[in-house]
């Protein structure tokens, strides 16, 4: 608990850019979205690749380190600074902001309970310097969804490790740079006794063992992999996997995904504007009736908003004063479990009163106006941690709470 | 101290992966395989068995982390009762 305390108070205060400066930075996002996302997002989306033109540019841009600290090389952005970064590239190509939104959160992993040890310090320099992508593998063939179990387990030997895994869902694993698994602290160890360990992906081999065939976030290139590993003791993390789960990797996820989300929404809204403003046009004078459908769905959207922000303010709050111990009160974690159930659900919602704005250019998938992808991506939202297994844990933490 | 008592109670509702007798004071809980959600058993079980009430600022890691913790977490309510 003590160690824990130590690192992520090593964060260092993040000298925040100026307004301006992130201002610019957005522009700078938007100009890259506009003119490199949003051309190849058809073709990413249809044949489930990677969108290498996407992170070609995020990479020029120095994109892929704007969490680390700026002493480290990187742009040391506030975490909502990053989630703007990722609602923006959402309203391009959700794929492609998946995966950026998937790098942060291990980058955050790295920044928060890393910095305190030389070979993590060192590696975020080298995020920065080379632009690294990091990937990761917490799911377990035989475990279910459950990310907080494993099988595997780390075998140290001589200031080596050892780690084989099957892991059902690695996203873009074949093309990171490195890849955060977790595993059992040793062969001795409970399932939920584990540890995170970086793995380079120079240093292991990767058996594709599932295609990536799905609806949607296609371009995220999610199959099964069989990972086999050996590197240096000095990269498993420090801290236990529990602490990182709880402190970072499960709340960031949840921020930044449901900021992606928005940014998705947001587009299908646009795309149900122009219809309204086709429509609009031939009648002059006469607001048409679609655009009530436009101002609801703008109720929803603004919902969603606030419930973001909100609770990346509470996260950064938490986060800010090193209130170790409020990661895991039962009124945190269900803050955080209820903005992913309602995000999960408020972007199908927006996208399908968009597409009934639409009409049939909405469903037509050669149209300008078309929302076949954003609908597919949108679906994915519920089932990536699925709702039913975050709704039955907020279900028992209700039992636990005295008011919320 | 309320070890002992607090021991059967882990044994009977905390769904360990090490059998609670082996376990010292300091033990860390959650590496012995305790998880939030199983915190919420265990929390019933004490206050059923205690006859307290654990407020919210206390359903967290630093109360469950270990019997010690939690000894003196139930130590602190009875006192106020």
């Amino acid at each position: 608990m003590n160690l824990a305390a130590r690192t992520i108070e090593a964060v260092p205060p993040a000298p925040a850019a100026s307004p301006d400066d992130f201002e610019a930075l957005l522009d700078r996002v938007r100009a890259i979205g506009r003119d490199v996302i949003a051309p190849n997002a058809e073709g990413v989306d249809r044949d489930a690749r990677f969108p290498v033109e996407a992170f070609d540019a995020l990479r020029a841009a120095k994109l892929l380190s704007c969490y680390v600290p700026r002493e480290l090389g990187g742009m040391g952005l506030e975490l909502s600074q990053v989630a703007r970064l990722c609602e923006t590239l959402g309203r391009y190509c959700a794929s492609t902001a998946m995966i950026f939104a998937m790098h942060q959160i291990q980058v955050a992993c790295i920044v928060h309970h890393g910095l305190g040890h030389p070979f993590f310090r060192d590696y975020a320099r080298e995020i920065s310097s080379n632009q690294r992508l990091i990937a990761s593998a917490t799911t377990e063939l035989g475990i279910g969804g459950d990310t907080r179990s494993s099988l595997c387990a780390a075998r140290v030997v001589d200031g080596y490790f050892i780690l084989e895994k099957q892991a059902p869902v690695v996203s873009y694993g074949a093309f990171a740079d490195a890849i955060l698994v977790t595993c059992r602290r040793d062969e001795q160890a409970a399932k939920n006794d584990q540890v995170l360990v970086l793995v380079r992906r120079d240093d292991c081999t990767l058996k594709q063992l599932s295609a990536w065939d799905t609806l949607g976030f296609r371009g995220t290139c999610s199959p099964g992999f069989e990972l086999k590993s050996i590197g240096k003791a000095e990269q498993i993390f420090p801290v236990p996997y529990g602490e990182i789960h709880a402190q970072t990797q499960h709340p960031v996820a949840h921020l930044l995904w449901a900021s992606l989300w928005l940014g998705l929404a947001h587009d299908a809204l646009g795309r149900a504007r122009s219809a309204v403003r086709a429509e609009a046009r031939k009648n002059p004078g006469v607001t048409p009736v679609s655009a009530m459908r436009v101002a609801e769905a703008d109720l929803v959207l603004n919902t969603f908003r606030s419930l973001v922000q909100a609770t990346l303010a509470d996260y950064e709050r938490v986060l800010g004063v090193g209130d170790i111990e409020g990661f895991s009160r039962f009124d945190f974690v269900l803050r955080v479990n209820d903005l992913k159930l309602s995000a999960s659900q408020m972007v199908v919602d927006i996208v399908q009163r968009a597409m009934l704005v639409c009409g049939i250019q909405g469903y037509r998938n050669d149209s300008k106006l078309s929302l076949g992808r954003h609908l597919r991506d949108a679906t994915g939202a519920a089932l990536m941690v699925n709702n039913d297994r975050i709704l039955g844990q907020n279900a028992t933490l209700q039992v636990g709470i005295r008011e919320a | 101290m309320h070890s002992d008592a607090i021991r059967k109670l882990l044994a009977e509702h905390a769904r360990l992966v090490v059998d609670p007798s082996r376990l010292g004071d300091d033990s860390d809980l959650y590496e012995a395989g305790l998880t939030s959600l199983s915190t919420v058993n265990l929390m019933l079980a004490l206050e059923e068995h205690f006859n307290v009430e654990l407020p919210d600022r206390m359903l967290g890691r630093k109360t469950f982390g270990s019997i010690r913790a939690l000894s003196a977490a139930i130590g602190e309510l009875r006192a106020c009762t």
